[in-house]
């Protein structure tokens, strides 16, 4: 047991050491680590997912509580207040906030979890050189605790401001296009370089002051820089990897004050965003780095330009594709960003159980990148009271099922069922696992106008034999099919 | 030494990560994403003890700033993840209400 107390003292930096206490504030972060990974955990399993995340905010509040009885804090009303003002801001903030909002909500609070990591980062190393009021000593810092604390402020400054760059381009207050210049990777190599020469000296001196701020300063101005020539498209995985960021930072601030639980649910983040930000890319067909130095988007529309114009695509009535879809048995909705955005999901439900009553069955097909993030769609078309049994999420066993459909119906989406990334081996999408349509029977596309999609390129699933269009907007579109079906019904 | 145990936990803990989130399905990938952000509101933890060290005016200042942020972060974080969690909610079950009229 004394080496127990021991190592958790050591674990300790508080100025008076009592045993029994710092054990009680130890068990309360083990307690919440616990529940951290647990709850995780629970999001394997859709049934279990909501229950396994209420404790882990369960774990939270023992961390923050176990915190508070922390001999290390003296005043509580800078507290108190604190916590009561973040309260009243998050709670409208996460009841109001639109599904289809999703995407840029979390990077919003990402970029509020970053900002309180840097402040504390900047508090911790003024702490360390500010004379002691009794002794007149000052704290100092050792090597190892300033790398601790350097990272933490390059980690959480970055996630501030390129979070805050991920916001706006989701919102679009900034343009979705890549904003380039010249030389731009250069000025960003050049300028992390910079950042971790101060990262070094601060290491090599910790009582470099103007090395520590330098790095905060690049590191805010490096988040901006490197996320303005990202595209909007690829947004989703700009997000993940600020949340692996955002994971890293809190797990500095726990080396920088000796606090296990930072470690860990910062460690558990960091891996989580990373290996979500890698499979993104994947699932994109483009190799992490080419997501994050590619500028992708902003040369393919001029070339996709050539291509196109010369074959009309066929059109179809909504009278006609009711009929159709009325007695189909099978049919598969591919829906993209394009439904979310014309709020088409509540429509799609009634249409869904509208073929349902005639016997048909309906399927959704979502790729892993449709929509503003990873698994967007599903929660779209979860809010719309559709039922996730009916969610085909793997690519696979979607293009199994579109073989033997009679109906496919694309909602709002375009690059995803984009033949040429199997055929074209010129095309930048080539290579990227896509749905594949023109298996079922008969395609009806539903398209807001003639076009091309986020990326740019040419689709030739529109020009195939089986491929029909149905212009407009999906709401207005899928609400004409469902009134004609209903009118249908009716006349039985 | 105390760093060498703390960088233990770290790859450990680093090591349970990879392997939960694995195996979370891309049904939930855009919960799971809100998750590790409200988690990653632990920050306030930190935040905690910066305003409430004593540290002095400006520290105290900011350490306020960093606890009404990472508080923001926790509260908005769990509470939308649990928003979203409630959809995905019981098996293979119809809600009642008007989808429009809900939330």
């Amino acid at each position: 047991m004394s080496h127990l107390f021991a190592f958790l003292r050591a674990l300790e930096e508080g100025p008076q050491i009592n045993s029994t206490q710092d054990l009680i504030v130890q068990a309360s972060y083990l307690i919440a680590s616990i529940f951290f990974i647990l709850g995780l955990r629970s999001l394997t399993r859709p049934d279990s997912a909501r229950r396994g995340m209420q404790q882990a905010a369960g774990g939270m509040l023992f961390a923050v509580v176990g915190t508070l009885l922390n001999s290390g804090i003296l005043t509580y009303q800078w507290i108190i207040l604190g916590l009561i003002l973040g309260a009243i801001a998050g709670y409208p903030m996460a009841m109001k906030v639109p599904m289809t909002a999703m995407p840029q909500f979390i990077a919003f609070s990402h970029a509020f979890g970053a900002i309180a990591a840097t402040l504390v980062g900047i508090v911790e190393y003024r702490h360390a050189f500010t004379p002691n009021e009794l002794t007149g000593q000052t704290p100092g810092l050792s090597h190892g605790v300033a790398a601790a604390l350097g990272f933490e402020v390059l980690f959480g400054a970055l996630t501030v401001t390129g979070s805050f760059m991920a916001f706006g381009k989701l919102q679009e207050l900034i343009t979705g296009r890549p904003i380039t210049f010249r030389g731009q990777n250069a000025v960003n190599m050049g300028l992390m370089a910079v950042a971790f020469g101060c990262f070094a000296m601060l290491i090599y001196q910790p009582d470099t002051a103007w090395a520590f701020y330098a790095m905060v300063a690049l590191s805010l101005f490096l988040g901006v820089s490197m996320v303005l020539p990202i595209g909007g498209g690829d947004m989703p995985v700009v997000v993940s990897l600020l949340n692996s960021y955002a994971g890293l930072a809190a797990a500095a601030t726990g080396f920088a004050i000796g606090n296990n639980v930072l470690i860990i649910a910062g460690a558990l983040e960091g891996a989580g965003g990373f290996i979500l930000s890698v499979m993104m890319s994947k699932a994109m067909n483009r190799s992490f780095a080419n997501v994050i130095f590619g500028a992708f988007g902003s040369g393919a529309p001029a070339a996709a330009k050539e291509k196109g114009e010369a074959k009309e695509s066929k059109t179809i009535s909504a009278e006609d594709a009711a009929v159709q879809l009325a007695y189909a048995g099978s049919v598969v909705i591919v829906p993209g960003y394009g439904m979310a955005v014309a709020q088409a999901q509540h429509i799609c439900r009634e249409l869904m159980e509208l073929i349902a009553k005639q016997g048909g069955e309906v399927k959704y097909a979502i790729h892993p990148v449709a929509g503003r993030m990873p698994g967007h769609l599903n929660v779209i078309l979860s809010e719309a009271g559709i039922d996730y049994g009916a969610l085909l999420t793997d690519v696979d066993d979607a293009n199994r099922v579109l073989q033997t459909a009679d109906v496919a119906v694309i909602i709002g989406a375009n690059d995803i069922v984009n033949p040429d990334a199997e055929e074209d081996k010129s095309s930048p999408l080539y290579g990227m696992p896509i749905f594949r349509p023109w298996t079922a029977k008969t395609v009806y596309v539903i398209k807001r106008g003639k076009g091309t999609g986020f990326s740019g390129v040419e689709n030739p699933l529109f020009f195939k034999d089986n491929a029909l269009m149905l212009y407009g907007d999906a709401k207005n579109v899928i609400g004409s099919l469902v009134k004609e079906i209903k009118a249908l019904d009716d006349s039985h | 030494m105390t760093q060498i145990f703390q960088l233990y936990v770290f790859i450990l803990a680093g090591f349970i990560g990879f392997q939960i989130i694995q195996k979370v399905p891309p049904l939930l990938h855009t919960p799971l994403m809100s998750a590790t952000n409200a988690i990653s509101g632990i920050s306030l933890v930190g935040a905690l003890v910066a305003a409430g060290g004593q540290y002095g005016k400006v520290s105290t200042i900011l350490g306020f700033i960093a606890v009404v942020c990472a508080a923001t972060n926790v509260v908005a974080g769990f509470l939308i993840t649990d928003r979203m969690l409630a959809m995905f909610g019981g098996p293979k079950k119809k809600p009642e209400t008007a989808p429009e009229a809900g939330k």
